[in-house]
């Protein structure tokens, strides 16, 4: 019964870490840049969601979409601004700007929030239903349906409409997706904005289920949803969200049997195993290098 | 061969006259104990960014773990001070050493496997391996867990760390300008053309690697034993970010670079103290700023030389000459 428990638990934490994870990983197929921004846009989501439902008195779904729409105009706006004029730069200064966009986030909310942690009001109740010995809360099953919810219209997205197979044709080859007429700019910045709100969406159920926010919430989340997208193979939507619940598992079950303070390292050890077998994560294709 | 000999005798003799007068200036009191403090911090952050140029300016390799090869130094050197009992500076010498070979097997553990990958996985693994030592040191009984490592002998004053920080350096300068150098810097250029002329790169990629990851264990070692107590939350990937930034500003492939952008970017933070929460806004804001604009680094990877700014100076620049 216990280890039900806590698999629910992990799903719950995976279902967050797996939409956070989508962010990093379409932006990696696009752009091929590691975005340390997107844990920061996650956190500011998380603010943001709760100034709409504490100060604006807004009801929940609608602070959720009030922190999604929010989040992706600030994507766009972040590629736009710092990462757009590195396209053609090496990999690193746009990794290193990435960074530093990440610590400006960070010092924008510690100037704006203060240091302070605030408290997310509890808006879904986490009273449980009983389910023969194992208890599912209301939060849990939220959560997880809004996360799956997202999950398969990206995907229907991403299959069925012009726009996303347009981002499926870029990841492939940026440049004859331009010869074929694709408007590269316009995809990417598509592909940040649908990133920066899941990242949102994330944020706020990340914050509603450990009530605390503040200007550094998004690090370690951020983190470990980053190995997550690695661990299902990067620039793989569905390897991100599986990725997202393997390490949502992993972490949980680690913290129910083995110690709470391991949990890191575990999720770090199963990350370099992965990436020693099969460097291009489970569900990630194998390039071979040309000369 | 003269012209080699002349290089050094001009360069130690600058460095002796950079120590003369930091010396003095301490022993007459213009530099109170604060100033020391932010100077000893500028040396250690010199050893770390050189030392991680090399693993990741002329080798190549995205390194995001330089800050767990700095803690495996400070805690080895911390713990080899508190149990084996010698004098002053041969006590620091000796724990330095060991920290640094800690650090360096430490190196060749995460190396062997992790070199196999390239580019932003190398980068991903190494942060990895960082973040298990950075749990290790929270879990473990000898490193003190999340108390941290108290008690340390104070034996790192500014005559040790400077001249320590001045032997890295020029160790290192003098691994990049030799044979192996070369063979380092032709895999960063293209690491299969490298093989192909006969080049061993697991061999040099393994030994830049390990070379980066001893000198980054001899700056944490520095490091213990000047601040005598030991937090792991120090170690975190912040501080591995915080050494690859002064390395990619300073221009990677380019020691002086590291050199003094280390120097820059210890100074600023501090001097930026007055305007406390706005320093960090603008210290980030700059990066990205200086990364859209200067994308190289400040020296981008060339090396800063008393001579040859002396030649441009006795020899005008004729218009539209050199550049």
């Amino acid at each position: 019964m216990q280890f039900i428990q806590q698999l629910i638990n992990g799903i719950h934490v995976g279902s967050i870490y797996a939409l956070i994870a989508l962010g990093y990983t379409m932006v990696y197929g696009i752009v091929k840049l590691i975005n340390f921004a997107h844990g920061d846009i996650m956190m500011l989501g998380a603010y943001v969601g709760f100034f709409a439902i504490g100060l604006w008195g807004l009801p929940f779904p609608l602070a959720l979409l009030v922190s999604m729409v929010f989040c992706a105009f600030l994507g766009v706006v972040i590629e736009r601004i710092a990462y757009k004029p590195l396209r053609n730069a090496p990999r690193i200064s746009a990794l290193i700007t990435a960074i530093g966009m990440s610590l400006l986030l960070e010092n924008i909310a510690l100037v704006l929030f203060g240091p302070d942690p605030r408290k997310m009001p509890p808006v879904i109740s986490k009273e449980a239903i009983n389910l023969g010995g194992v208890q599912i809360s209301y939060l849990t099953i939220v959560t997880l349906v809004l996360a799956v919810g997202f999950m398969i219209l990206l995907e229907l997205f991403i299959k069925k409409t012009r726009t996303g197979k347009a981002m499926r044709a870029v990841s492939q080859d940026k440049a004859a997706s331009t010869l074929m007429g694709i408007d590269v700019n316009r995809i990417i910045s598509v592909t940040f904005a649908i990133g920066s709100a899941l990242g949102a969406l994330g944020g706020v159920l990340y914050a509603v289920a450990y009530p605390q926010i503040e200007p550094y919430m998004g690090m370690m989340p951020g983190l470990k949803a980053f190995v997550a997208a690695v661990l299902g193979g990067i620039g793989s939507i569905p390897g991100a969200m599986i990725g997202g619940f393997i390490m949502g598992i992993v972490e949980s079950l680690t913290k129910g049997y083995i110690s709470s303070q391991w949990s890191d390292a575990v999720v770090f050890g199963i990350l370099i195993l992965v990436l020693l077998v099969k460097p291009s994560g489970l569900l990630g294709k194998n390039t071979r290098e040309k000369v | 061969m003269t012209e080699k000999r002349k290089r050094i005798v001009i360069n130690l003799g600058l460095v002796l006259s950079v120590y003369v007068i930091l010396f003095v200036l301490i022993k007459l009191k213009v530099i109170n104990r604060y100033y020391e403090g932010i100077m000893i911090a500028c040396l250690i952050n010199v050893i770390l960014a050189t030392s991680l140029n090399l693993a990741t300016g002329f080798l190549g390799q995205l390194a995001l773990g330089h800050a767990g090869f700095m803690a495996v130094g400070a805690y080895t050197a911390a713990i080899v001070t508190k149990t084996v009992g010698m004098t002053g500076s041969v006590q620091l010498l000796f724990s330095l050493l060991l920290g640094g070979i800690a650090a360096g097997l430490m190196g060749v553990v995460i190396g062997i496997p992790a070199l196999r990958l390239r580019g932003d996985y190398l980068g991903i693994i190494t942060l990895g391996f960082g973040e298990i030592i950075r749990v290790l040191l929270f879990n473990l009984n000898i490193t003190g867990g999340a108390r941290g490592l108290k008690g340390i002998p104070k034996l790192a004053g500014f005559n040790l760390v400077f001249w320590v920080c001045v032997l890295v350096v020029f160790v290192l300068y003098a691994i990049t300008n030799s044979k192996q150098g070369r063979a380092i810097m032709s895999i960063r250029e293209d690491e299969i053309a490298a093989e192909a002329v006969g080049i061993p790169t697991v061999k040099y990629k393994l030994l830049g690697f390990v070379m980066a990851a001893f000198f980054a264990g001899i700056g944490g070692g520095l490091f213990a034993h000047y601040m005598t107590v030991l937090d792991p939350k120090t170690f975190n990937f912040m501080k591995s970010v915080e050494i690859l930034v002064i390395v990619v500003l300073g221009g990677m492939g380019s020691l002086t670079g590291s050199v003094v952008a280390a120097i820059a970017l210890t100074i600023l933070p501090e001097a930026l103290r007055s305007f406390s929460e706005y320093r960090l806004l603008l210290y980030s804001a700059l990066l990205i700023v200086m990364m859209i604009f200067k994308p190289g680094g400040f020296f981008g990877q060339r090396e800063f030389s008393i001579q040859a700014l002396m030649k441009r100076l006795k020899k005008p620049v004729v218009e539209g000459g050199e550049e």
